[in-house]
C-alpha cells in the first residue's frame, strides 16, 4: 500500500454522504482491498458522514465535515471531524437489544463498528472526530477476513 | 442508481418490485410514500421484491423496519422477497432476518399470506 493521505472539506449537506461514500470507495479499491472490504469501507465512511452532517452539524450550512485518509504500512485510516455538539457513544443504546430490534433508528455506529478492524470517537464540546481503520492483507494485525 | 418501486398484483397479495439503493434521502422516502399509498388503500398484504436493490445503509435498514411495523399495526403483513446478499448479511449482522419474513421463492412467498 503507498503512504499518502489526502484531506477534504465538506459543506453539511446529504449530496456530502454520496461523494464521501464513493470517494473511500475508490480510495480503498485502489489501495488493493477486495471487493467485500471495499463496500465494508464506503458503507462505513457513508455511516460517519451521515451522523456528522445530520446529528454533529444538523445541516448547519456554516459548519463543515472534514474527511481524511490516510495510508500507512498496510492500513487505511480514516478520520471524519465535524463541528457539532459532540457524540458520547456511551449514550447509544445497543441496536441488537430486544428492546431496540424495531426501532427505526441507531444502527450507523453499530455497522460502523462490524465493518471496520478499529474505531475511536472522540467527543468534544467544538465537535466529534471518529477514526476508522481497516487493516490491509499485509498488516501484522491482519485483516478481518484474514483473522477467521 | 436512484431507488425506484412498481407495483403488481398476484393472488390479493401486492409485490413491490423494488430497485436500486435505499439510503438516506430519496431511497427512503421512495419506499415510505409506496407503503403508505398501498395502505391508504386497504393493500395490506405486501411483498417487498429486493432482488434489485443491492446497496441498504443504516436508514434503509431503518425505513424497512418502519414499513414493517406500520403495516403490522394496520392489520396486514409485510414480508421480504429475493435478497441479494449483501442485504441479508445486513439483516443477518443487525439480528432483522430473524424478525422479517423472509422469502426466495415468490409463489411460496404470496402462498404464505394466505
Amino acid at each position: 500500500m503507498t503512504e499518502q493521505r489526502v484531506s477534504y472539506t465538506l459543506d453539511s449537506t446529504l449530496e456530502t454522504v454520496d461523494s464521501a461514500e464513493q470517494t473511500a470507495s475508490r480510495i480503498a479499491a485502489e489501495n488493493g482491498f477486495g471487493e467485500d472490504e471495499v463496500m465494508q469501507i464506503s458503507m462505513a465512511v457513508r455511516e460517519v458522514v451521515v451522523n456528522a452532517v445530520l446529528h454533529g452539524n444538523a445541516y448547519d450550512p456554516g459548519k463543515k465535515v472534514s474527511l481524511d485518509f490516510e495510508t500507512t504500512g498496510n492500513d487505511l485510516v480514516i478520520t471524519v471531524r465535524d463541528q457539532g455538539k459532540g457524540l458520547d457513544p456511551a449514550k447509544i443504546p445497543d441496536p441488537l437489544s430486544p428492546d431496540n430490534l424495531l426501532k427505526t433508528s441507531g444502527r450507523g455506529i453499530f455497522l460502523i463498528r462490524s465493518f471496520m478492524d478499529e474505531v475511536e470517537i472522540h467527543p468534544s464540546h467544538t465537535g466529534t472526530e471518529i477514526k476508522l481503520v481497516k487493516h490491509g492483507r499485509g498488516s501484522a494485525a491482519g485483516g478481518k477476513e484474514d483473522s477467521q | 442508481m436512484n431507488f425506484k418501486t412498481s407495483v403488481r398484483q398476484v393472488d390479493g397479495v401486492t409485490i413491490v418490485d423494488c430497485s436500486g439503493r435505499i439510503t438516506l434521502g430519496e431511497g427512503s422516502v421512495t419506499l415510505r410514500d409506496a407503503v403508505r399509498e398501498l395502505l391508504s388503500k386497504g393493500q395490506k398484504k405486501i411483498l417487498l421484491n429486493l432482488g434489485d436493490v443491492n446497496y441498504i445503509d443504516s436508514s434503509g435498514i431503518g425505513e424497512l423496519v418502519s414499513a414493517f411495523t406500520t403495516v403490522r399495526n394496520q392489520g396486514g403483513d409485510l414480508k421480504l422477497l429475493n435478497l441479494t446478499k449483501k442485504v441479508h448479511d445486513l439483516l443477518q449482522i443487525t439480528k432483522l432476518y430473524t424478525v422479517f419474513d423472509v422469502k426466495d421463492d415468490e409463489a411460496v412467498a404470496v402462498k404464505s399470506f394466505s
